[in-house]
């Protein structure tokens, strides 16, 4: 009783708050748990223990579920936004890692690593409606602007597979560098970006053409080049500026949406992972697996201006509305 | 002739591009050798397709990738027994396949490279382990795939080293390939500033390795080998003929850890391996083999996946083009080891971490912090290019 009169405080506190506060949830890989950090005071508020090995993770478009691909229990768990408690499950396959979601919140796909396959899941009958064969080992996945072509990077298989989202077929494969972890589409749909781990570049592919246009290539002083590992890719919804995740390297690379030149490199924690931006675009929070926190980069002037402590392993995030 | 003539058909096909409906075909062999080593312990007693489970694997890898590019692979499976005629058996799977997987002995090996020198076959040694088949025998016909033994002595090396664990007891086997690894133990103790307090040899004298009572006598045995040495921090152990080795863990007269041929051991693959995504391939490997990975199946994996990516990357069934594509500069492989594998220029021998493992956990992975390199700290294992023997040809 106490306890829901605080909540319900807590609540009220929340919706008074300025409108700038947002709210993130970091899925931690290796503790299980999910934390959720407010983007005004950047403190972490709640931790929620989830299902075993969390790692892609994301709001509902609708803002009111977070879900969240517990790889080993294979499944995707749904935390509603309110109570901030686990509500449902998805039926993804096999060791679910990455997923994505059609604009209005339908459809989503999921990567399923162990079974070659990307899983079609109807969000609201939460249902599986099929499967995709694609290459070994799927990762990557994002839908294209327009959302008619779905992104599935395989990372043995070294391919980002352009599938139809009508017909569910793959109509296009585009050979990257080795191991392709993220994808991401230019908001005009001008340009998709993949990140290759090993490889250590991120290819910059003509989604008409479908062939790579372009390579970033990363050189950080005093640094050997295999500990360079791009993974996760934000960028402004202007296409102007995109930050790049370079893994053990402990950096974001910032650089130039139009020229692909990389600007500078900020210094963050270990093995930095993925990537979300708050709406407003202010702030960008990166998750450090290593040292087991979230550096928060002010956007505008490309500094670091924060770390904030989480679980164990964090290694997805996701940012929205409270 | 005739194959080399299907090979232009191929190609022309590629060229053209009109019957697609038409893979290009990739034939790799694996010429492997007949007869399983007896092990001390039953848990590591090989499976009769230690290796060939591994490139099978592949197969099926590279078959995903390739149904994306029209390719398909396939593997022409031979063992050979001490008394075929290895380069004869070698020759006639040239024949039909352009890639020969190799796990054979050093000779065999030499045997096989220098018979089929002439026709372009490019070897992949999976399994021997020997520095001179990179150094003074080195062949330019022949990628290494399996780690060497100064690589594996090395990453042992810098991790006891690292642990400040620095005074060794060597005790080495009575067997030619005990000696060698004694010898890289030797060369990693010095490059890395370990001490060897004293040296101790551990004759063979025959025997069965499986008896009913075996444990009581060991028991007995193994204390009284071990006593009255030095003041030394841990018992490195070569042994790789199985005579004595994994006795000695928790029987040393001194209370220390022994390392090398037991204890911690230094190997390309374990089948603890859980990082850099490695459950992914631990998991496909059970499925399709019903057992677990071992390190020879993860290098003849990693030879056939190779032979793949360097398939896919230059879209030619071309073995020409593949084979110039693996020795350049542009060609790496992931494979499950946090970071990419390369080809040495000056001898053909695959770059790699090397994991230390105990049988039940991977206990850390080499090369360790702090041992740096200016090319590549994958480089501070083994023998590196200033220090070379081997003259390419």
């Amino acid at each position: 009783m106490w306890r829901r009169c605080l909540l319900t405080g807590m609540l009220v506190w929340l919706a008074a708050t300025p409108a700038s506060a947002f709210v993130a949830y970091v899925s931690n890989e290796k503790g299980n748990t999910v934390t959720v950090i407010d983007t005004d005071s950047w403190t972490v508020t709640k931790t929620i223990k989830v299902g075993q090995r969390p790692r892609g993770i994301e709001f509902s478009r609708d803002g009111k579920f977070v879900m969240v691909a517990v790889g080993d229990d294979d499944t995707i768990q749904v935390i509603d936004t309110k109570t901030q408690e686990i509500v449902d499950t998805l039926p993804s396959g096999p060791d679910p890692e990455l997923f994505t979601q059609d604009a209005a919140g339908k459809t989503m796909y999921v990567a399923n690593e162990n079974d070659n396959t990307v899983t079609v899941i109807d969000l609201e009958k939460r249902a599986r409606l099929g499967d995709i064969q694609v290459g070994v080992e799927p990762e990557g996945m994002t839908i294209s602007p327009d959302g008619k072509i779905l992104i599935n990077t395989s990372e043995t298989t070294n391919m980002a597979h352009f599938i139809d989202t009508t017909t569910r077929q793959i109509v296009g494969n585009v050979l990257v560098d080795s191991r392709p972890r993220f994808a991401q589409f230019k908001r005009d749909g001008s340009e998709l970006w993949v990140s290759s781990e090993i490889g250590g570049t991120v290819s910059i592919i003509d989604p008409v053409k479908r062939e790579v246009t372009g390579k970033i290539t990363f050189e950080i002083p005093g640094l050997r080049n295999e500990a360079i590992q791009p993974v996760g890719i934000g960028m402004t919804k202007d296409g102007k500026t995109a930050f790049i995740a370079l893994g053990p390297a402990n950096r974001v690379a910032v650089v130039d949406g139009a020229t692909h030149k990389v600007l500078k490199y900020l210094l963050v924690g270990q093995r930095v992972w993925h990537m979300d931006f708050t709406p407003d675009e202010k702030y960008l929070m990166v998750t450090n697996g290593v040292s087991n926190d979230v550096s928060v980069i002010d956007v505008a002037a490309q500094k670091v201006i924060k770390t904030i402590q989480v679980g164990e392993l964090p290694w997805g995030i996701t940012i929205a509305q409270p | 002739m005739f194959r080399w003539l299907i090979g232009t058909i191929a190609l022309s096909m590629v060229a053209t591009g009109a019957l697609a409906a038409d893979p290009v075909v990739i034939h790799i062999g694996y010429l492997g050798h007949a007869g399983i080593k007896s092990t001390l312990s039953l848990v590591e007693q090989p499976a009769d397709n230690d290796g060939i489970a591994g490139a099978r694997l592949a197969i099926e890898d590279n078959n995903t990738t390739g149904k994306f590019l029209n390719q398909r692979f396939a593997l022409d499976e031979v063992k050979v027994k001490d008394s075929d005629d290895v380069a004869k058996v070698a020759t006639d799977l040239a024949g039909h396949n352009d890639y020969i997987i190799t796990d054979l002995p050093a000779d065999a090996l030499l045997r096989v490279a220098d018979a089929l020198r002439d026709r372009g076959t490019v070897l992949l040694n999976a399994g021997a382990i020997d520095d001179r088949l990179r150094e003074q025998d080195c062949r330019g016909n022949v990628i290494h795939v399996a780690p060497t033994r100064s690589m594996l002595a090395d990453a042992l090396g810098q991790y006891l080293v690292w642990k400040q664990w620095k005074r060794w007891l060597l005790v080495t086997g009575s067997h030619d390939q005990d000696k060698l690894y004694a010898d890289a133990l030797r060369r990693a103790a010095t490059r890395f500033g370990a001490k060897i307090v004293q040296e101790r040899t551990f004759e063979d004298t025959g025997g069965a390795r499986r008896t009913d009572s075996g444990v009581t006598l060991i028991q007995r045995q193994m204390p009284v080998f071990t006593q009255q040495a030095p003041a030394y921090d841990v018992l490195v152990a070569a042994d790789e003929s199985e005579v004595f080795a994994n006795y000695l863990p928790y029987r040393t007269w001194d209370p220390r850890p022994v390392a090398g041929s037991a204890g911690l051991v230094p190997t390309s693959w374990d089948a603890a391996h859980d990082q850099w995504g490695a459950v992914q391939i631990q998991n496909r490997f059970v499925k399709l083999n019903m057992r677990r990975m071992t390190a020879l199946d993860m290098q003849s994996w990693t030879a056939a996946r190779m032979i793949g990516e360097a398939t896919s990357r230059t879209n030619s069934g071309d073995p020409k083009k593949v084979i110039a594509f693996l020795k350049g500069k542009d060609f790496s492989i992931a494979a499950f080891k946090g970071t990419r594998l390369t080809l040495r220029d000056w001898n053909l021998q695959l770059r790699q971490p090397i994991l230390l493992a105990d049988g039940r956990m991977v206990v850390s992975v080499s090369p360790q912090e702090g041992f740096l390199h200016q090319v590549s700290e994958l480089d501070t294992l083994g023998v590196d290019r200033p220090e070379t023997k081997c003259k390419l040809q």
